[in-house]
């Protein structure tokens, strides 16, 4: 690559780059759209639960069953958003979806308990959430039993159960998440950045004026997609120190180590952007493939729904979905702080899925622009 | 309003539409593929949990415990191990999500009527995963103490819990996810389909074209939204039938009810577009602003997926203006719990609502004139 290609390659960054600052809105959206999302991921993903809405049928007006209601709770995980003595109320609590719990205590539960005669409750879960509804009957059972132990005359349970958390104590599904969205980010803005980009030029004919000025098919090619390659690591930049920052996930890792395992990333992200821009003749359509490839590639990353729950062979799949083996590298420099040495794989991965995406979409472009 | 440059503008859109037969077959292959892989390769469920054994009691009891767990089905036992100090490597490694530790005196204690200890070690890097998988464990541990107590001195267990759980038993993801699906998918397709129709027409230079001739915004913005209501309930169709055929999706409710509450919250969600597109004029932005204001929100603040009440309560306040969650709430009560109409009743004024407000918003921003 002599120094005429490096200029010409530098003149179309700076025409890509005029063209994202004449549009102002267009780079603050770049800029705070991974902020967004980072954001609402951070908060909003959990499948632990906590005040969950409960109803309460209370027949047997007790100070014991007064007792017992208030033990769900002070657990924090319940909380009671309405009480009535006839159970249709509880019915139709649970069909508005008012409440997805309900308890009833039948009338003689503080004296079967007393007597010794097994008393009885019902807990009734709405199971439309099916995740919350598994976690709500683990806790309320939990609840129920010691409640009753302690009640019992101090009768011993006969296993305790104790449990401990490695990695992440609290089991805050934040640290697992937000070094994740990493992950996504990086991916939406090359898919959506370097195909609109493409196929606008496209779409307006601007892209015939390109061909014909001396630049090769390589620097047309590096020249429209370093610009969203940079765009890419300084959303990474931006991510990380909110994840930082804001919401102090802890970061036990090389920061080198993450730099170079994003750049192999960017390789892929930017090949399937390419990609889609030659297939697509107009933005629409550019548009829904890259959702359409974002889509599948997040959903089969381990991001959200961990891929030793799929079954086999959609497992083998992710084998070739870069994002997976970006998601380990990220989540094993953040959580774990390993390196190189257990991660090799991963970037090895990366490494090539990066170049054969890249490479092959280039050959297309070469056909479909010239 | 007149009716017959009302249209026309349709007329034109649908042309234009079908010369796009790539977006149109787009806007059919998005769905299909979210319903099939939510329905075929990601769930919520946990299984096959990968789980260590440090057994250091090797009694009859300790055996009967890990014989419970065996049998619920949830986890999968590797090699056990003997030393405690495999557990840090294991974990590290991933090789196991679970380390459950059983101590010496396990079975003597039981026997004598102490109460007996064990410990669950899991890996929490996952916490979702965790969260549930110590949901099992806890439900196991209770039962075999229970059942311990039973077999003791202690004759009557002192409370009995009877869960039951209504409108999807089986407590299986797929009856939650697929109705929550069509709500996100619907978001989606209206979104992606409107938000580019008028930055397209002011990049490509024919809305000077729109200017020079005498409709009015309204006729403009209804003309546009006329197709993509039928492509939309289209898609609608198409899911429920995919939803109950393919994936056994229970349905209890009324269909009319759910194509009526379907239009207008299509309605809605196209006019959202449309004033998306009208804000942004530029197409690269209006897609960076569909995917932040439709899809994200559909996805994650909804309740689709992750319960709302578990969100800090700035986010909670913020899901009351995600039109999605309360479609949400259309979708699952017409499949899951066949409700009708006199309990969706708000949720059904939100739906016509959402679809006015929609429809004012693409009007009202939505200008000709050239600036």
């Amino acid at each position: 690559m002599g120094r005429d290609s490096v200029q010409r390659i530098w003149e179309i960054l700076r025409k890509e780059f005029l063209q994202i600052a004449r549009d102002p809105r267009l780079a603050r959206v770049i800029f705070i759209a991974p902020v967004i999302q980072l954001v609402i991921f951070g908060y909003a993903v959990s499948t632990d639960i906590r005040n969950t809405p409960t109803f309460v049928v209370d027949q047997d007006r007790t100070q014991v069953s007064r007792e017992l209601v208030e033990a769900f709770t002070a657990s924090g995980f319940f909380s009671v958003v309405g009480r009535s003595s006839r159970p249709a109320d509880l019915v139709s609590a649970l069909e508005h979806g008012d409440a997805i719990v309900g308890i009833t205590v039948p009338v003689g539960f503080a004296a079967a308990l007393a007597g010794g005669s097994g008393a009885r409750l019902q807990v009734l879960v709405d199971g439309s959430n099916s995740n919350t509804a598994t976690v709500a009957l683990g806790y309320a059972e939990r609840i129920v039993q010691s409640f009753g132990a302690q009640r019992a005359g101090g009768m011993a349970l006969a296993l305790d159960l104790s449990e401990r958390a490695w990695f992440n104590p609290d089991l805050k599904s934040r640290d697992y998440n937000v070094p994740a969205v990493m992950g996504a980010i990086i991916l939406l803005v090359c898919l959506l950045l370097t195909s609109l980009a493409v196929v606008r030029e496209r779409e307006i004919g601007t892209l015939e004026q390109l061909m014909v000025t001396p630049l090769s098919a390589f620097e047309l090619i590096a020249g429209k997609t370093i610009p969203f390659a940079l765009i890419g690591l300084a959303d990474l930049l931006v991510v990380a120190a909110v994840a930082l920052l804001w919401f102090k996930v802890p970061f036990v890792g090389n920061f080198f180590t993450l730099l170079v395992a994003s750049v192999l990333y960017l390789l892929s992200g930017l090949g399937l952007g390419l990609l889609i821009s030659t297939i697509s003749r107009t933005q629409q359509e550019a548009f829904m493939a890259s959702f359409l490839v974002f889509m599948p590639t997040i959903l089969l990353s381990g991001f959200m729904f961990p891929v030793s729950s799929m079954p086999e062979v959609f497992q083998w799949l992710t084998l070739l979905n870069p994002t997976r083996h970006y998601l380990e590298i990220v989540r094993g420099i953040f959580l774990k702080g390993v390196g190189f040495q257990a991660l090799w794989m991963q970037f090895v991965a990366l490494a090539v899925l990066g170049s054969l995406l890249l490479g092959f979409a280039g050959g297309r472009f070469k056909k479909t622009a010239v | 309003m007149n009716f017959w440059r009302l249209w026309a503008i349709a007329r034109k859109e649908v042309i234009q539409l079908r010369r796009d037969t790539r977006s149109l077959v787009l806007a059919f292959l998005l769905p299909l593929l979210l319903l099939l892989l939510f329905g075929y390769a990601i769930s919520f469920d946990v299984r096959n949990v990968r789980t260590a054994l440090l057994d250091q009691d090797n009694s009859a009891q300790s055996r009967q415990l890990i014989d419970a767990f065996r049998a619920s089905g949830y986890f999968e036992f590797s090699t056990p191990i003997a030393r405690t100090s495999d557990i840090g490597s294991l974990l590290d490694h991933g090789k196991a999500q679970l380390v459950l530790v059983i101590p010496p005196d396990f079975g003597r204690k039981l026997g004598s009527g102490q109460t007996a200890q064990v410990q669950a070690v899991v890996d929490g890097s996952d916490a979702n995963s965790a969260t549930i998988v110590l949901a099992y464990t806890r439900a196991i541990a209770q039962t075999y103490s229970l059942k311990a107590q039973l077999d003791g001195r202690i004759v009557q267990r002192p409370i009995t819990a009877e869960s039951r759980v209504w409108y999807n038993e089986e407590l299986t993801s797929r009856n939650m996810i697929v109705p929550g699906l069509i709500a996100v998918i619907m978001m989606i397709v209206a979104a992606m389909l409107t938000s580019l129709t008028i930055a397209r027409e002011w990049e490509r230079g024919t809305m000077e074209q729109l200017a020079a001739t005498p409709v009015t915004r309204a006729e403009v913005v209804l003309g546009k939204l006329l197709p993509y209501i039928a492509i939309g309930l289209a898609d609608v169709v198409m899911c429920v039938v995919l939803g109950v055929w393919l994936f056994g999706v229970p349905f209890h409710g009324s269909v009319w009810l759910l194509m009526a509450l379907s239009t207008s919250f299509l309605i809605g969600a196209l006019g959202l577009g449309i004033f998306i597109s009208a804000v942004a004029r530029s197409q690269l932005l209006a897609t960076q602003m569909a995917m932040i204001l439709t899809f994200l929100p559909a996805f994650l603040l909804s309740g689709f997926m992750y319960a709302i009440d578990v969100m800090p309560k700035a986010l909670q306040l913020l899901t009351y203006l995600v039109p999605a969650r309360y479609f949400l709430v259309v979708t699952r009560g017409i499949f899951l719990k066949g409700v009708g109409a006199d309990v969706l009743r708000v949720q059904g004024l939100l739906m016509i609502g959402f679809a006015v407000i929609g429809l004012a918003l693409a009007i009202f921003v939505f200008r000709k004139e050239i600036r």
